[in-house]
């Protein structure tokens, strides 16, 4: 449904977007992550034809956004950072301008309305003025907007900022809902929200991709070795060196002498049955036993940290001033 | 309903919301009315002069009162109309609303329209107030009906120049005040080339000048002269302004 070929956008001098291609298939939730300045914003204003690119091709639903942008905007919903509302109009006001604008009328208009505003919660507040909302529900009413022609494809940057923890599991569920019907790429700064709702993530810094895949596989692909921490009552001396024995225990670290311990495992090969019976057996009272797995956390800090000039890699990375609000 | 009347709906419902119109509105009438006042009671005084002089009086309304109040409005307008105008883009920069507008599948000139299809039904109303005012002069007066229509066409006319300008100033800045000085100073300057024009006298450059600001163009309709001359004026400069903000608006979205 979306087709991005080697996307360039330069600001003047600055630039924001360095030859970047993904895909979207029909029916696929993709999250788009990355640090601040990145080139999340620019590459969904490309999308949805709000400016153009400076080389490269956009295709949405088949259409380039370049030369055929009414076609694109047809087919998209979209929802900027800012929720676009009118602070002067009630919600419904507001939601018949926009239908008019997708030519909705009549009976369907009335019915789209209708449809948002109960999925959305919006009942309660349909009538009043959208100024005098929370932002909670401001999000909600730009959801509905982006919502309320049916596209087939939706394009979200940040839909959950703003909302309360029991509004992001709704919307969450919602983006889920829409999944297999539409195309969705939203962007978030919230990593377990990615794992949570989306089958690819892109993981995109200083411009560049420099990670695509599912939020498993990118945890897995960055994991050199399975790790497990556990942590003991009664510790023995030769404890270090009964670990280290176990079939499958790579390296064993002790931090402090509290009966913590890290063990370092083959790749592939859980070794914590055979670790726990060990601990029973020698009575060293076995307090903790747990997998340490990588989570999107770790693999987006690792992806990214040299753009911003915390990792050890810094000389050599190429640490591009990202001034630009994108 | 279509895409042009679903924004001049929106746009009216939101002058009506704020207090803009209202005060607007409320100072343009008050003003218009004081001037109105005025221009009649000093002609009621240079009637009782002649009437003393030559003991019989024929008061010409048309020259004391609708051709120096039409002259007049001509300032009003100039300061009033860029303050109703000064919100139409840049508010919708300022509220991040303008990318949303961008991104309907709708063209920029749908949307240049509608807004200035929007405010110009505003300025088209406030107008039709001040008709009150010939209308009950013509009940205790004798006057020649057909330059104070003229007149108003020229008002009509020249208010469109106005907004259109203001709609050009609105599309350049998101600072509101910005679009408002902005458009008052573009038209200062209109107003002025006929000073320079009449400066550079009868030649080809002074009477190029000349035609360039809209004094000329409306004087003649003010005077009850409806030349095609200078409704091509008016038309043509409407259509570049409108046209030139269209090019702004499209701008706006590559930087």
């Amino acid at each position: 449904m979306i087709e991005v070929q080697q996307i360039t956008k330069r600001y003047g001098q600055h630039t924001a977007l360095d030859r970047i291609s993904f895909s979207v298939a029909k029916g696929e939730v993709l999250a788009f992550l990355g640090p601040n300045g990145a080139g999340k914003t620019t590459t969904m204003r490309i999308l949805t034809c709000f400016m153009p690119a400076t080389e490269g091709i956009a295709r949405v639903a088949g259409f380039d956004c370049a030369d055929q942008p009414m076609e694109v905007k047809r087919r998209i919903g979209y929802l900027p950072e800012t929720p676009p509302v009118y602070q002067e109009l009630t919600v419904t006001e507001y939601l018949q301008f926009v239908g008019r604008l997708r030519g909705l009328s009549g009976k369907v208009l009335t019915a789209s309305i209708q449809r948002e505003i109960e999925r959305l919660g919006l009942g309660t507040v349909q009538r009043r003025l959208i100024g005098n909302l929370s932002r909670g529900y401001r999000q909600r009413v730009g959801l509905a907007q982006a919502l309320l022609h049916d596209p087939p494809i939706l394009i979200l940057d940040e839909p959950t900022v703003g909302l309360d923890p029991k509004q992001i599991i709704e919307i969450r569920e919602l983006i889920k809902n829409l999944a297999g019907t539409h195309s969705v790429i939203l962007s978030t700064h919230i990593l377990p929200e990615a794992t949570a709702v989306c089958q690819r993530v892109v993981i995109i810094s200083g411009g560049r991709i420099v990670a695509e895949d599912t939020p498993e596989q990118l945890s897995a692909r960055l994991r050199q070795s399975e790790k497990i921490s556990l942590i003991l009552k009664a510790p023995a001396a030769d404890t270090h060196s009964r670990l280290k024995a176990v079939s499958g225990v790579q390296n064993v670290f002790t931090s402090g002498d509290s009966g913590t311990f890290l063990l370092e495992c083959e790749l592939g090969r859980d070794v914590r049955e055979e670790v726990a019976r060990v601990a029973v057996t020698s009575g060293w009272g076995l307090l903790e036993l747990k997998a340490i797995s990588m989570t999107l956390e770790d693999v987006f800090l690792q992806l990214t940290r040299h753009e911003e000039g915390l990792g050890p890699d810094t000389a050599t990375a190429s640490v591009e001033s990202t001034g630009q609000p994108v | 309903m279509t895409p042009v009347q679903a924004i001049i709906a929106k746009e009216l419902r939101s002058y009506f919301v704020s207090p803009v119109v209202y005060v607007v509105g409320a100072v343009f009438l008050l003003i218009v009315g004081l001037l109105a006042y005025l221009y009649l009671v000093f002609a009621g005084a240079q009637a009782i002069q002649l009437m003393q002089v030559q003991g019989s009086a024929q008061l010409n309304l048309n020259d004391l009162v609708f051709r120096n109040l039409f002259a007049s409005m001509r300032f009003i307008l100039l300061i009033i109309l860029p303050i109703l105008t000064m919100r139409l883009f840049a508010e919708e920069r300022k509220l991040r609303t303008f990318e949303f507008l961008l991104t309907s599948p709708i063209g920029i000139n749908e949307i240049v329209a509608g807004k200035f299809m929007s405010v110009f039904l505003v300025f088209l109303s406030l107008l039709g107030l001040t008709g009150l005012m010939p209308l009950m002069l013509a009940l205790f007066s004798d006057f020649d009906w057909y330059p104070v229509l003229t007149g108003y066409l020229g008002l009509v006319l020249l208010g469109a120049l106005f907004l259109s300008v203001g709609v050009l100033a609105s599309a350049l800045t998101e600072n509101q005040i910005v679009a408002a000085f902005v458009s008052i100073g573009l038209l200062l300057v209109l107003w002025l080339l006929s000073g320079l024009g009449a400066l550079l006298g009868d030649t080809v450059l002074g009477q190029a000048v000349s035609y360039l600001s809209f004094m000329e163009h409306y004087d003649h309709l003010v005077r009850g002269l409806v030349d095609t001359k200078d409704l091509v004026y008016f038309l043509s400069s409407l259509a570049l302004m409108l046209f030139l903000s269209h090019r702004v608006v499209d701008s706006a979205r590559w930087k």
